[in-house]
């Protein structure tokens, strides 16, 4: 214990942020992300990386200069969240990599053997037509051991822990498209338990592939607008049709704030509050009233010790489907009242598409760049605005601002509902 | 920070396998009163636990609801909702909109007569990719999807039982059911939650899985033989659901409701892959729960995978001489992410029961992980 214990408002230990990376279809880096956002930059492109033929959609926000093609997802997933770790710690100057003080918390999508692979095993079976147990007898020869442990579900969280020297099991985590708050969440409540004095959060997905892309697809979910990827996240638009799907990482080096302020590093943040709400209305649909993401963000307002005028930023999930970007105004309107016509928010995914399973620690990254730049990154190919939809997306073109406060959403389905209160360093 | 700990109490048990559901059939199972039921031709060579005939209407009442699910969601909806029941808070609305979920999950099974029909007919095709994307588009069923998400069982459990405090998905593999019952012991523990469901839910009937544990070496075939034995050869697979309630005492009491037993601590390690490791980490876990009394019973999650399940045996002897230790694989199969739960599950009951008053839990996974829990009896421990 050092000798001026800061708590919270509860009686609990500050968390702050440390160090933060970031990886995305913009760049690898703080500096290269900061840039090309704040210029309002699309990281939406044409699909390379399989063919597309026959495809309903065929773009996304892909990072196509971290590995060396053909990879699965599980080794880009790793490879991203390795550079976005190393930036983080890097920055935090906790340690040096690969013996980091805590524990890791670690939003990674669902694994399973992915087509090339299963196509590979049919082919060495010799049988025609194949089925599984045609599979099982060519698993059986041990000719292809490294699948296993590639495809195992705790496997990227594993091989991350091992590079980091993080403490203790590594927590591999889905709540869906909010994963990357929840990991971030983990990390603030082991701090705030005393469990640990330092944690690393991160969020990664690198899972643009054939089937994944057509799982959404089929749900509807993806926006077809091929002919002009960069267009095609479009959030609060009226003319929004889907999400992208898009890749990265985000990392967080949490710790004490004693602890941090102890060690003389700089405090870049801290977060100040989490909150999070079931749904219980439908698989992929939010409840029409709105409560449940309503109910998350003022629980994390609340945890953070502030009411809603305190916020001076929306960091929005703001998906581009028409339902998640009604519902996300819906709810903040009954948040924040009439101040929400002038409450700015805006949505990163315009430019990096969603993220999915990191999409709360990316967006996560982009909310401390605010707060450490005074800037809003705005909402780009806002030309077509929803009537509907009356708020301030700090349209196309980034704003200089007074920012000490900010509230990022993430809302997956399944009924997740996660928000987060990041704020700079209390005076 | 030291504030002060709160106990928890198990205040719910939810179980299905291979032998029935809910208490009853697990206890006599337990107690060596029925045999253990292995289904040795459907997967042949391996060996399975097969669910055993459940209503499913009888937890999960809209049929849409257990049409949109997959088998391993069905089961862990179903168990879910018997905690529910056995907590007393089936009807609850008001303690059901506050109460958390942490499942350990992993994901949904493939369409084995998609994929084999795709890896057949491509190998025809001029165009591969274009024949996987037409195949892929035209054979997927649009809802597939959702029934292999991995956070879909508790999106279910949500949508079905209406729990709705906020929910958190654990995944890899056993050690995501570790540490999910470490996690939310904690998060009681120091207040920072009132009550939750832990758990987890997973169907062995799936020659996916089994493709997964062969492409590792790890599934036993042929003549199923126990878990410590010692010419058992990897894991037998079985299917289960297990969900635990847990709360403060003090709540518990509050509410009148039954104490099956007090979670005294639950401990998760992460031992390098080299001999001994596993053996060593183990120790160190049971360490920190310990000591133990000579009345301790032992109830493992193993898997039956070499070396590691030899060093976790090694580690309980260590830890309770001449204890008998029970393997969970033994009655009911190996549950993956749903075997630690159904191991402090099984414990559980017997402490309820009072067949005992002080159980050791362990459990070291397939590939990376280790586990050790303590349950006890109520108003027992110091």
């Amino acid at each position: 214990m050092t000798a001026s214990a800061t708590r919270d408002h509860m009686g609990r230990p500050v968390v702050a942020v440390t160090g933060y990376g970031i990886v995305s279809s913009l760049g690898i880096g703080r500096a290269d992300n900061w840039a090309a956002a704040s210029a309002g930059t699309s990281g939406v492109n044409a699909i390379s990386r399989f063919p597309t033929e026959g495809l309903r959609t065929t773009i996304a926000a892909t990072v196509d200069f971290a590995l060396d093609a053909p990879f699965t997802s599980p080794e880009l997933g790793e490879r991203l969240a390795a550079m976005a770790a190393e930036e983080a710690i890097g920055e935090s100057g906790i340690g040096p990599i690969g013996d980091f003080p805590g524990p890791l918390f670690m939003a990674v999508p669902p694994l399973e053997l992915e087509w090339p692979q299963r196509l590979e095993l049919a082919e060495a079976s010799g049988q025609d037509p194949v089925d599984y147990d045609d599979l099982l007898a060519v698993a059986a020869k041990g000719e292809h051991r490294a699948y296993h442990e590639l495809f195992l579900f705790g496997g990227v969280a594993a091989r991350i822990a091992d590079r980091f020297g993080t403490r203790g099991a590594p927590i591999s985590l889905s709540t869906a498209c909010s994963s990357g708050g929840t990991a971030i969440q983990l990390g603030v409540e082991a701090i705030r338990r005393g469990e640990t004095d330092a944690a690393l959060a991160i969020g990664t997905d690198g899972s643009v592939q054939v089937e994944a892309l057509v799982r959404f697809s089929l749900l509807s979910a993806l926006s077809v607008r091929n002919d002009e990827p960069q267009k095609a996240a479009r959030p609060f638009t009226k003319d929004r049709d889907g999400f992208v799907m898009g890749e990265g990482a985000g990392a967080l080096v949490l710790e004490d704030y004693d602890r941090a302020k102890a060690r003389g590093t700089r405090i870049l943040a801290i977060v100040q509050g989490c909150g999070e709400k079931g749904d219980g209305f439908h698989r992929t649909r939010s409840s029409s009233d709105g409560v449940p993401a309503i109910r998350a963000m003022q629980a994390a307002i609340e945890d953070a010790g502030i009411t809603p005028d305190d916020i001076d930023y929306i960091n929005a999930h703001g998906t581009s489907t028409p339902e998640n970007d009604k519902m996300e105004c819906m709810s903040c309107a009954a948040v924040f009242g009439e101040r929400m016509k002038e409450l700015p928010i805006s949505s990163n995914k315009s430019m990096v598409g969603h993220t999915l399973t990191a999409a709360g620690a990316i967006e996560g990254v982009f909310s401390l760049m605010s707060l450490a730049h005074q800037r809003l990154l705005p909402t780009i190919n806002y030309d077509n605005p929803d009537p509907a939809i009356e708020l301030d997306v700090v349209p196309n073109v980034a704003r200089d601002a007074k920012v000490e406060t900010v509230l990022s959403n993430s809302f997956g389905f399944g009924g997740q509902n996660t928000c987060l209160v990041l704020a700079a360093e209390p005076r | 920070m030291t504030a002060m700990r709160r106990r928890v109490a198990i205040t719910g048990i939810g179980l299905v396998s291979s032998l029935g559901e809910g208490l009853a059939p697990h206890l006599k199972a337990l107690r060596g009163e029925v045999a253990p039921i292995v289904d040795t031709e459907s997967f042949k060579p391996y060996p399975i636990h097969r669910l055993a005939e459940l209503d499913l209407s009888l937890q999960i009442p809209k049929r849409g609801d257990i049409r949109q699910m997959e088998a391993w969601q069905r089961l862990g909806v179903y168990a879910a909702g018997l905690a529910l029941d056995s907590a007393g808070l089936k009807d609850d609305e008001a303690a059901k909109d506050r109460l958390e979920l942490l499942v350990a999950a992993g994901g949904g099974e493939r369409d084995h007569a998609v994929d084999g029909a795709i890896a057949t007919g491509i190998r025809e095709a001029n165009d591969k990719g274009a024949y996987l994307n037409e195949h892929l588009m035209n054979d997927l069923r649009p809802t597939l999807f959702l029934a292999q998400l991995s956070n879909l069982l508790a999106g279910n459990i949500s949508i079905v039982h209406g729990v709705t405090g906020g929910s958190r998905t654990f995944m890899g593999e056993e050690q995501a059911g570790v540490d999910a019952m470490r996690i939310g012991l904690e998060r009681v523990a120091t207040g920072q939650c009132e009550a939750i469901l832990v758990g987890g839910a997973y169907n062995a009937e799936r020659r996916d899985m089994l493709l997964s544990f062969e492409l590792g070496g790890l599934a036993h075939k042929g003549t199923p033989v126990p878990v410590f034995a010692d010419d058992r050869a990897g894991c037998i697979t079985g299917s289960v659901g297990a969900f635990l309630m847990l709360e403060p005492v003090e709540a518990a009491a509050q509410r009148g409701a039954r104490v099956f037993a007090e979670v005294a601590g639950v401990q998760s390690g992460f031992a390098k892959r080299r001999p001994g490791a596993v053996g060593a980490e183990l120790a160190r876990l049971i360490g920190e729960l310990g000591p133990f009394t000579s009345g301790t019973r032992a109830i493992s999650a193993a898997t039956g995978i070499a070396p590691r399940t030899a060093e976790e045996r090694e580690a309980i002897a260590a830890a309770l001489p001449g204890a008998e230790v029970l393997a969970a694989g033994d009655l009911v199969g190996h549950g993956l992410e749903a075997a630690f739960p159904t191991a402090v599950a099984f414990a559980a009951a017997l402490v309820a029961e009072g067949d005992t008053s002080d159980v050791l839990v362990t459990g070291a996974a397939q590939w990376r992980g280790e586990g050790a829990a303590r349950i006890i009896a109520p108003g027992g421990g110091s």
